[in-house]
């Protein structure tokens, strides 16, 4: 990826968020139901969701693929942003839910006559806003310190991100812990006093994740300019060379995985409403993985990469697990490994790798081409 | 001691896993000399500059520089002091232009924060192309590293440590896998850069030893075996014994 921003960038940026963030969800409210430019609700809901998972996938690429980090378990910080407004949207069912108390259901069902002290924060919205950053920035703070401190690395590293978000899926599992155990947060009615059924808050939560998408890639991006970008590269193709070269390597990859674990607990806030529901199986190792999968598909260390995968990989899904609901995860699989073979630079790495190809080709012709003019011209040097 | 050196190891031993690759290793080095340690292999030159740069540190004994014990500070803090190391594999930022190389070696902050607001000054500019033109590859400096030649991955690593302006040089094994021209490039550079600052050069390449002229120590078995010139370790029984000696083997 260019090392500069050039002023087609900039406007070919423009253009593409002014269609995410306006044009599409214009069509939506604007245009009658049965027009062929009519994007209906259930589709802004889809890419509502679509742009959420781009923004994690963003936030590893910034990981993977910027600084080598690979984080098997980034879903897990998408889960505790999703948890800490799921929190605040359950407090904001009051007496609609099932038991008709001011309690959340599942607190009704578990015997609970009070709120827990640690939840009547939650009841402000702006607490649960601060929580869906700080929540995750401080688990990945606490997690990375300790890993990077004690120089744990590659492989190493991958598995223990794997283990921290399986870890917290048991704990989350569990009622005790008074997030509603296996079964999560759902039946949201209300954000901001908005009812979340209604067409127009979805598009509402549809244009804050295209803004939030947009603003995402546009700190990475910058980020990714500056000396610090210039750090994290390096840390990832010659780390010794870094740390001998007087860089705490150790403190600038903490500081991207704290970025990335805020990042990715905000794109969980802005999912959850959107699809309705929380729980702990967002934070199974596979689903982490899978994340992993999109990111490897668009592309790494090109931040537009990921975006395609996300929306990509996650389209395809939601078209192949009604159409061969058996065969996906078989499909999925198969996708990452023809990629890792045949497209080390993704689908955006596609472009230059066939010309590259091409250009070989042309070469290795040209080079035979010529072999067997000179072979012909001097047969007699040919003794030895 | 009545001298102060700039580096000074005393009494350094390192094992691992039993095998001691430094044994009772002691080693003085004066401000401005250019160094040469050879040794055969397993002699344990390249584990005495890991203990030097805080890479491992040492069963016993201390390493001092400008009489600072670096025997329990990270490998960033060492360089903070002024200690600059290639390493025996040329390791440049291959994705990075040859220009980025030396600004990320250029002395300055290593912070986390400044690192993302600042700018590359005007005279931070000129300071990379003097380096660049130190070690040969001004015209290259818009180049990805990793597309240079072996040779010149070496000079620019050698230059990432100018950049440093570090004051000890850590030079491992510059001209391995270097054409005789490159070798003698090499040469030149380090010893137009003794005098400046404080070299040790480890080196397999006699002939590039001895171009450099400087006082040569040898290392065996973790323990410095004789120093002096190259002539005089040359004709040493001991070095013939257990260096030349084993290469009569072969």
């Amino acid at each position: 990826m260019k090392q500069e921003v050039s002023k087609k960038e900039v406007l070919i940026g423009a253009i593409v968020a002014l269609f995410l963030i306006a044009v599409i969800p214009g069509l939506n409210a604007f245009t009658p139901a049965g027009s062929s430019l009519h994007v209906s609700d259930f589709n802004i809901n889809l890419w509502g969701q679509y742009l959420c998972l781009a923004i994690v996938a963003v936030s590893i690429d910034m990981l993977w693929g910027y600084t080598g980090l690979l984080s098997l378990g980034q879903m897990l910080f998408f889960s505790l942003g999703g948890y800490a407004l799921g929190m605040h949207l359950m407090l904001m069912i009051g007496k609609l839910g099932q038991y008709k108390s001011d309690l959340p259901d599942f607190m009704v069902f578990l015997g609970y006559t009070k709120l827990p002290a640690h939840w009547e924060p939650f009841a402000h919205f702006w607490f649960s806003a601060l929580a869906v950053l700080w929540v995750p920035g401080v688990v990945a703070f606490i997690f990375g310190y300790l890993a990077f401190r004690s120089r744990i690395r590659g492989v190493y590293f991958s598995i223990l991100t794997q283990a921290l978000t399986y870890a917290a899926c048991l704990l989350f599992f569990r009622n005790e812990l008074t997030l509603g155990g296996n079964n999560g947060f759902t039946d949201f009615k209300t954000l901001l006093g908005f009812d979340l059924g209604a067409p127009g808050t979805q598009r509402g939560l549809y244009i804050a994740s295209a803004v939030a998408l947009v603003l995402v890639y546009a700190l990475c991006r910058w980020l990714t300019l500056t000396k610090f970008g210039k750090v994290q590269r390096a840390i990832r193709d010659s780390e010794n060379r870094v740390l001998f070269s007087g860089y705490a390597a150790a403190n600038f990859k903490l500081f991207v995985f704290v970025l990335a674990g805020m990042i990715a607990g905000l794109a969980g806030a802005l999912y959850v409403p959107q699809v309705g529901i929380i729980n702990p199986s967002q934070m199974e190792p596979a689903k982490s993985l899978e994340a992993i999968v999109w990111v490897a598909v668009g592309g790494r260390a090109s931040l537009i990469g990921p975006i395609i995968g996300a929306i990509g990989v996650n389209g395809l899904k939601s078209w192949a697990s009604q159409a061969f609901p058996a065969y996906w995860p078989i499909f999925l699989g198969a996708m990452f490994v023809v990629v890792v073979l045949f497209m080390p630079r993704g689908v955006v790495g596609l472009p230059a790798q066939i010309q590259e190809a091409w250009r070989r080709h042309k070469r290795a012709k040209e080079a035979a081409a010529e072999a067997a003019a000179t072979a012909t011209q001097v047969p007699k040097d040919s003794q030895s | 001691m009545s001298k102060q050196f700039l580096l000074a190891a005393e009494g350094v031993t390192k094992s691992f896993d039993g095998f001691k690759a430094i044994n009772d290793l002691n080693f003085y080095l004066d401000k401005g000399e250019l160094r040469t340690i050879i040794g055969p292999n397993g002699a344990g030159k390249s584990t005495f500059l890991d203990l030097i740069t805080g890479r491992t540190r040492p069963d016993t004994g201390t390493i001092e520089y400008k009489g600072t014990p670096l025997t329990k500070l990270r490998e960033y803090e060492i360089y903070r002091l002024g200690i600059g190391r290639k390493f025996q594999t040329p390791s440049v930022y291959s994705d990075h232009t040859v220009f980025e190389n030396i600004l990320l070696g250029l002395e300055g902050s290593r912070s986390v924060w400044p690192s993302i607001f600042s700018r590359i000054k005007p005279e931070q500019r000129e300071r990379i192309y003097e380096v660049l033109k130190t070690i040969g590859l001004a015209d290259k400096a818009e180049l990805k590293a990793g597309t240079l030649a072996h040779g010149q991955k070496q000079w620019l690593e050698i230059g990432m440590l100018l950049a440093q302006n570090a004051e000890l040089l850590l030079v491992d094994e510059p001209a391995a896998g270097m054409t005789d021209e490159e070798t003698a490039k090499t040469g030149e550079l380090l010893l137009s850069l003794a005098g400046k600052h404080t070299i040790i050069v480890i080196e397999h390449d006699m002939v590039f030893v001895r171009q450099l002229g400087s006082k040569v120590t040898v290392l065996h078995q973790g323990h410095v075996l004789c120093d002096g010139s190259l002539d005089q370790v040359q004709a040493d029984e001991r070095v013939i014994e257990v260096y030349l000696g084993r290469k009569k083997k072969h």
